[in-house]
């Protein structure tokens, strides 16, 4: 195959050493003893992935009731990059400058923000890392913004408190995040919490919506009852404009 | 006779630390700490009370799970009041033959048919000599099991070298965590700790009996207790090494927790003095008096603490805040000496958590780390392994946990808590957890003596942040002791009010739990607090 500069194909395999070799690496672990016949369980999952040939390079009991496995090989599948599915950004990255302008120029105001880690979830890093003057990746935090005004609430906060602290700082949007989640806990508290604050306000006049943590998928805002959904990863300056894209001037017709 | 669970440093310190610096930030820790002790003598909790009743021997819950010492705790509460105590009233209730014993009453108590008094003259010696002799009995059994752990430990021997290893399980169920942690131990883990599930430290109850359902980890109660360390007690024989146990004596139900895990012979118990109060909102006060009693309890049960200064260094950056990891291991050396807690049981906190891309940062590491070495050379220090820049990408963790495994040898840390490569991504897989022991005794075999051969150079870059770091941290005891005491409030009070720990603002009136606090009256009387006091001063422990 030539080497030269290609038009981006419809398909693509993985890249081990060479273009199209389709090379991975996994790892797991069987609940088997270690022996020969754990060893060929081990390719079979492997050939059952995809894997074609498997080479397993690695194999080590651990304890007497369980083998781990290192597998590489070339996988037969093949990536269909026009039926890949992602939420892409739909709304332009600013600057903490033009964050404040626009909602200096076109909100009047300072905008409120209100955020909590929900249930039982006491890990505020995700959302320290979004409010926080320190901040994440670099980023400063939303509390840096001279036009934002942050209350965050922190840790295992009720939603009943969450809701009546929204309404008393008039939160124009409220940012929730789940860290660790067992169970689907964090599903299950932020579609009570999108509940609570749809009673608890007349339609359309709630704040923004916005939820985020890892395990959350970012396209399932609808499903949960909230404007949008935050995944890994996201850093302040991305909610930032997010923020003004859907509550000041233009971007305030939502879809 | 109690192990020792310091690592032994061959010929000189390591670092060149000026003594009377170090004196300064012991006694200026002293002075935060003194009124503190004495606001915490001065108050009672419904939690201090409650574990009171647990130690005289009341179990057990009713059919929605509400604790029996709860009921009888607030029944006494709401017709006598908090501050006199629960032991009075309550005895002098058995005394008049309300009921023929403590479960008894707390049955009749919960539907409102016993009526409490505060019983006055002879009445109320009656009534303090049989709550005294019942509470004895519970601490007559903190004193066996102590004396039992001693005695495996001579049988069966302790780890045979340092730092001790140091997993976590967390299934949620206490019999999957119980094959997980034989497991474990199996694989070379000297100590199991079982998570906690997220949310316990706000329930102002101990749940009680065999557990299968938690979030993140496993609820904590007398029962799961019991199991666990049966289980390890089987591991242990089989290995012919005593594998201890850990839980969390922290939130709202602290000193009962504590009591339970006397009664139990845990061997290690997460104890912070400030934890509750910074992450998770509990009411100073409150924080405090449960703090100083669930300690005596550990004294006197043989029990390690663990701190929790690596929490620090989760939410501030851990070169900037390096200092204030120092003062809380100052003020909860300092609180647990008052406790009565030997230095042995004071396994201080800290953790390997600057920012990688940082320049120098392993240096700095191991500056810190040995500063925490030097400055407390009999505590079983605790090195917590990194989480905040464990970013998912689990090969660049695998190497960064294999630095935080070497700076712990290099620095002859105590007890060493497991890193896994997984950290923030899933719950560990039992292959994460076998890889990461893989790379503990890698490091530890092919490097564990480097104590020996690490000397920082006089002057040299360690030297230098080392004696920095405890600068800033007298810097700050003295910045927090000439506090303004605005609100009457001990200094130390007024600056967790302030923010200065953390960046959260703390006040002593607001936080949870603060209903279950009261000033005791006149005349308080807890035979738990007495007895433990006598013991504390017979070990020299107290101010």
């Amino acid at each position: 195959m030539s080497t030269g500069p290609q038009p981006e194909p419809a398909v693509v395999r993985p890249y081990g050493d060479t273009t199209g070799d389709g090379m991975v690496q996994v790892s797991f672990t069987l609940p088997l003893p270690h022996d020969k016949r754990a060893e060929g369980a081990a390719l079979q999952l492997a050939q059952k992935m995809g894997m074609s040939p498997a080479m397993l390079v690695h194999a080590k009991a651990m304890g007497p009731e369980h083998t781990f496995f290192v597998v590489y090989g070339s996988v037969t599948h093949l990536v269909d990059l026009s039926a890949v599915q992602v939420v892409e950004r739909d709304f332009p990255l600013l600057s903490p400058k033009e964050v404040n302008a626009a909602i200096k120029k076109q909100l009047r105001r300072p905008l409120v923000v209100v955020g909590a880690c929900i249930g039982t979830d006491a890990h505020t890093v995700g959302i320290d890392a979004i409010l926080n003057i320190k901040g994440f990746a670099g980023e400063k935090g939303l509390e840096y913004y001279s036009e934002v005004q942050v209350v965050n609430l922190g840790a295992q906060v009720l939603v009943p408190e969450l809701v009546e602290r929204a309404r008393a700082e008039r939160a124009d949007a409220v940012l929730v995040s789940q860290v660790v989640t067992q169970r689907d806990a964090h599903i299950h508290n932020t579609t009570a919490m999108s509940a609570a604050f749809r009673e608890a306000f007349p339609a359309g006049q709630a704040p923004l919506l916005v939820v985020g943590g890892p395990r959350f998928e970012e396209g399932a805002a609808a499903e949960l009852g909230v404007d949008r959904v935050f995944g890994r990863g996201t850093t302040p300056a991305e909610v930032a404009s997010y923020l003004v894209h859907a509550l000041v001037g233009e971007g305030r017709a939502r879809p | 006779m109690s192990t020792s669970t310091t690592t032994p440093r061959p010929g000189p310190p390591p670092l060149d630390l000026d003594p009377t610096v170090v004196d300064r930030a012991r006694r200026l820790a002293a002075r935060l700490g003194d009124p503190v002790v004495t606001m915490a003598r001065e108050h009672t909790t419904v939690s201090v009370e409650r574990a009171t009743l647990r130690l005289a021997g009341l179990t057990g819950a009713d059919h929605e799970g509400v604790p029996w010492v709860n009921h009888l705790v607030d029944a006494v509460v709401d017709q006598v009041g908090l501050q006199h105590g629960v032991a009075l009233p309550v005895w002098d209730a058995l005394d008049r033959e309300e009921a023929p014993d403590l479960a008894g009453l707390a049955r009749r108590a919960a539907s409102g048919a016993v009526s409490f008094r505060l019983p006055e003259r002879g009445q109320r010696s009656r009534a303090r000599r049989a709550a005294t002799s019942a509470v004895r009995t519970g601490m007559r059994r903190l004193d066996r099991q102590r004396a039992a752990r001693d005695r495996l430990v001579t049988r069966l021997g302790d780890p045979p070298r340092r730092p001790w290893i140091y997993l976590i399980v967390a299934t949620g169920d206490i019999y999957e965590d119980m094959a997980q942690a034989k497991a474990a131990a199996r694989g070379g883990a000297d100590i199991i700790a079982v998570i906690r599930s997220t949310g316990q430290s706000l329930l102002d109850f101990v749940p009680e009996g065999a557990t299968r359902e938690g979030f993140a980890g496993t609820y904590a109660t007398q029962e799961n207790f019991r199991l666990m360390r049966a289980a390890l007690d089987e591991v242990s024989r089989e290995l012919g090494r005593y594998v201890r146990l850990t839980n969390y004596a922290s939130g709202l139900c602290m000193p009962e927790i504590a009591a339970l895990a006397g009664l139990e012979r845990l061997d290690m118990m997460l104890n912070d003095s400030m934890y509750g109060i910074l992450f998770r909102d509990i009411n100073p006060v409150r924080t405090f008096v449960d703090q100083r009693f669930s300690r005596q309890v550990h004294a006197r049960a043989g029990i390690v603490i663990n701190t929790g200064e690596d929490n620090y260094l989760t939410t501030a950056d851990a070169v900037d805040a390096a200092h204030t990891v120092t003062v809380s291991q100052l003020m909860n050396e300092y609180f647990g000496r008052e406790a009565g807690l030997a230095d042995w049981q004071l396994g201080l906190g800290h953790a390997f958590e600057i920012e990688p891309d940082r320049p120098e940062s392993f240096r700095m590491e191991l500056a810190h780390a040995l500063l925490a070495r030097q400055l407390f050379p009999d505590a079983p220090l605790k090195w917590m392994p990194p989480t905040r820049h464990m970013t998912g990408d689990i090969f660049r963790g695998y190497l960064l946990d294999g630095f935080f495994n070497l700076a712990g040898a290099m620095t002859g840390q105590s007890i060493l808590l497991v890193g896994m490569m997984t950290e923030a991504v899933v719950t560990p897989f039992l292959s994460d957890r076998d890889l990461a022991l893989q790379n503990v005794n890698y490091v530890l075999g092919a490097a564990g003596g480097l104590t020996e051969d690490f000397r920082p150079p006089p002057d040299g870059f360690i030297q230098t942040r080392a004696r920095q770091v405890l600068a800033e941290a007298v810097g700050l005891l003295e910045t927090i002791t000439a506090e303004e005491s605005g609100r009457g409030w001990a200094p130390l009070l007024e600056a967790i009010a302030d923010g200065t720990f953390g960046h959260m603002r703390r006040p002593a009136d607001q936080g949870k739990g603060l209903d279950g606090v009261a000033r005791k009256a006149e005349g308080y009387d807890n035979p738990a607090t007495t007895l433990l006091e006598e013991w504390v001063a017979e070990q020299g422990g107290g101010r």
